[in-house]
């Protein structure tokens, strides 16, 4: 019996000629990676395993994202604490506010070229599974593994079995990423791929630019999945080619294939062409809505930005619907590149203008809202239609404030609308 | 090793932002953590909660973020294990290498009331519902994790392996 791809990554990484669904191993690390909320829990247990220094300074990445610029006095107590560590150690991936290098954790690692195929990553943060689009195995992990991973440069893990997404067709108009894995976990459910790695192949994986895989890589743990991973193609090289030339040209990746024969636990097929533009009610990712099936839904707030949709071709497709139009009176949009570089090319393609004069809040990279951090908090009883990846009780704010989960079309029209709406709606033509 | 406690029962799907929600992540120490455990679910279980009571849940417990201080705050707050039919992966893991006890059994989860009182024997996973009479079986952790949490957690283990690779 084969193996998947995911398996094969395993394998290789705890040098083992093969491995089966649940067996456990202990496999050697590629990156091990660690946020401001994450990382000072893990300080204390790296502490504790006496490792003194860790594995790799240049293998160890740390990004203070989620709190910063620092809210509270407590926060950048806990930001200082990580900056002191990167710095007393040598961490090479250490960002500060306003660094090139600096934005959201999973947009910015494959932006500063740290991830290529088979490359096995623990992060002490659940939307570790992004690089997936990569055709790299990784995985969230909680900060004891963090820890453990900078001192030894290992992790155990489960082997785990896959469910495989067999993509065929081609998106249609204003349909992208989001709402292919919104209808994913709305058709398998939260825990409908619990301890399983999901594995998208099939011919409509060339329709998906890496953006798009990178959003559906995002949220493969919104369906509990331990990884969510893409096989590597033109598409993929080519993100390497501008993202991380050096692992290229050094060879130091390796591209994995399923064995014809690999055993999966399911096989589900999904026509591109028939995902809707969808919508994810409260307060689970899988209360998935085709957009149009619904009555009116009346709203406060938009957010448009994160670790599942705050890269450059979100901006541009939020310019592409507000140029030229306003936000709807009372309505606040929100938009968050999702790093330092992205920002830089929205101010050079003139998107951030277009976007202030449309009436939107335009902010440095932080994931802010997105976690209810701060820059955008819900009140009790507001709305928010949002290109995040979790919409449960108290996400953004009050316990009885609400989040839809939505594609960056539908909440940027959402914002034009005043309620819940694609672009078709507000009269943006139709692509191509 | 054996624990005695009242349960709490909550449903499917408890996920990390209301074990712990992010606007307390700003602490790190699990005391503080603590007096915060579930509040968004229920405001009532910090002023109720007595060392060794049993939480009791539905599927895919603990799910959503990578947040360790979800299990450090149930952990803190007293509760000596979580029982439900599944658990989502990350908190499963962090919960061994931390040494939560976490059991899975559907059974178990099902039957078991609120306010029921429960002896759990973790050496044979063992589930006694003294109130109603009834017991059910847990599956028993593979002896590799067994290892992990007979060193008190993923640190211990680390541990003891850095000492066997210095001695060899
Ligand atoms: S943007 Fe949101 S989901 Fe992504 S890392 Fe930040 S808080 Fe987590």
């Amino acid at each position: 019996m084969g193996m998947t791809m995911t398996q094969k990554i395993l394998a290789r990484h705890a040098g083992l000629e093969k491995v089966v669904a649940g067996q456990l191993i202990e496999a050697d690390l590629d990156l091990v990676l660690g946020n401001d909320i994450t990382t000072p829990p893990a300080l204390k247990v790296f502490e504790e395993t006496g490792a003194g220094t860790v594995f790799d300074v240049e293998k160890v990445a740390i990004v203070p994202d989620h709190f910063t610029p620092n809210k509270d006095i407590q926060s950048a107590e806990q930001a200082k604490r990580i900056r002191l560590f990167a710095r007393a150690q040598g961490i090479v991936n250490y960002y500060e506010q306003g660094e090139m290098e600096m934005g959201i954790e999973h947009v910015v690692l494959p932006e500063n070229g740290l991830v290529a195929p088979g490359d096995c990553i623990i992060g002490a943060d659940s939307h570790t599974c992004t690089y997936g689009a990569l055709g790299a195995f990784a995985t969230g992990v909680g900060s004891t593994d963090m820890a453990c991973g900078m001192a030894t440069g290992t992790a155990w893990f489960r082997v785990p079995e896959a469910i495989r997404f067999e993509l065929v067709g081609k998106p249609s108009a204003w349909v992208t990423g989001k709402d292919v894995i919104l209808h994913i976990i709305g058709l398998i459910g939260v825990d409908g791929a619990l301890y399983e790695s999901m594995e998208f192949t099939g011919p409509g994986v060339a329709e998906l630019s890496m953006e798009d895989r990178f959003t559906i890589a995002n949220m493969a743990i919104e369906a509990g999945g331990k990884n969510g991973i893409f096989p590597v193609d033109e598409k993929t090289l080519a993100y390497l080619e501008k993202y991380a030339p050096k692992r290229l040209t050094a060879g130091t990746y390796r591209i994995f294939r399923a064995d014809d024969d690999a055993r999966y636990a399911a096989t589900h097929t999904i026509d591109l062409a028939k995902v809707p533009p969808t919508v994810s009610f409260p307060h689970l990712p899988s209360n998935a809505k085709a957009l149009g099936t619904f009555p009116e839904v009346a709203i406060d707030q938009v957010v448009i930005g994160s670790c599942t949709n705050g890269r450059i071709g979100d901006m541009r497709m939020a310019r592409r619907i507000l140029k030229g139009r306003k936000v709807a009176k009372g309505v606040r949009c929100i938009v968050i590149p999702g790093s330092q570089k992205v920002y830089l090319q929205c101010v050079r393609e003139g998107i951030a203008e277009d976007l202030v004069e449309a009436g939107a809040v335009f902010s440095a990279p932080t994931c802010g809202p997105c976690l209810g951090g701060h820059m955008g908090i819900l009140a009790e009883g507001e709305r928010c239609v949002s290109t995040t990846n979790r919409n449960f009780v108290g996400r953004m704010g009050h316990i009885r404030s609400e989040v839809y989960l939505a594609s960056v079309p539908v909440a940027a029209a959402s914002a034009v609308a005043g309620r819940i709406a694609g672009p078709d709606e507000i009269g943006v033509r139709k692509e191509g | 090793m054996k624990a005695t406690g009242t349960v709490f029962k909550y449903g499917s799907n408890v996920d990390t932002d209301v074990i712990i929600p992010a606007r307390y992540l700003n602490l790190s120490e699990a005391s503080q953590l603590a007096k915060y455990c579930m509040i968004d679910l229920d405001p009532t279980f910090v002023q109720r909660v007595k060392p060794g009571d049993i939480l009791v849940a539905g599927p895919n417990f603990g799910c959503g973020s990578s947040r360790e201080h979800a299990p450090m705050a149930i952990k803190a707050a007293g509760i000596s294990c979580v029982i439900a039919p599944t658990f989502a992966r990350i908190f499963y893991r962090n919960a061994i290498n931390m040494g939560l006890p976490i059991l899975e059994s559907a059974e178990a989860a099902a039957a078991i009331a609120e306010g029921d009182t429960v002896e759990i024997d973790f050496d044979t996973g063992r589930i006694a519902d003294a109130t109603t009479g009834k017991t059910y079986q847990a599956q028993p952790f593979p002896p590799f994790l067994q290892r992990i949490m007979e060193s008190g957690g993923l640190v211990g283990y680390v541990k003891a392996k850095r000492a066997a690779g210095k001695k060899g």
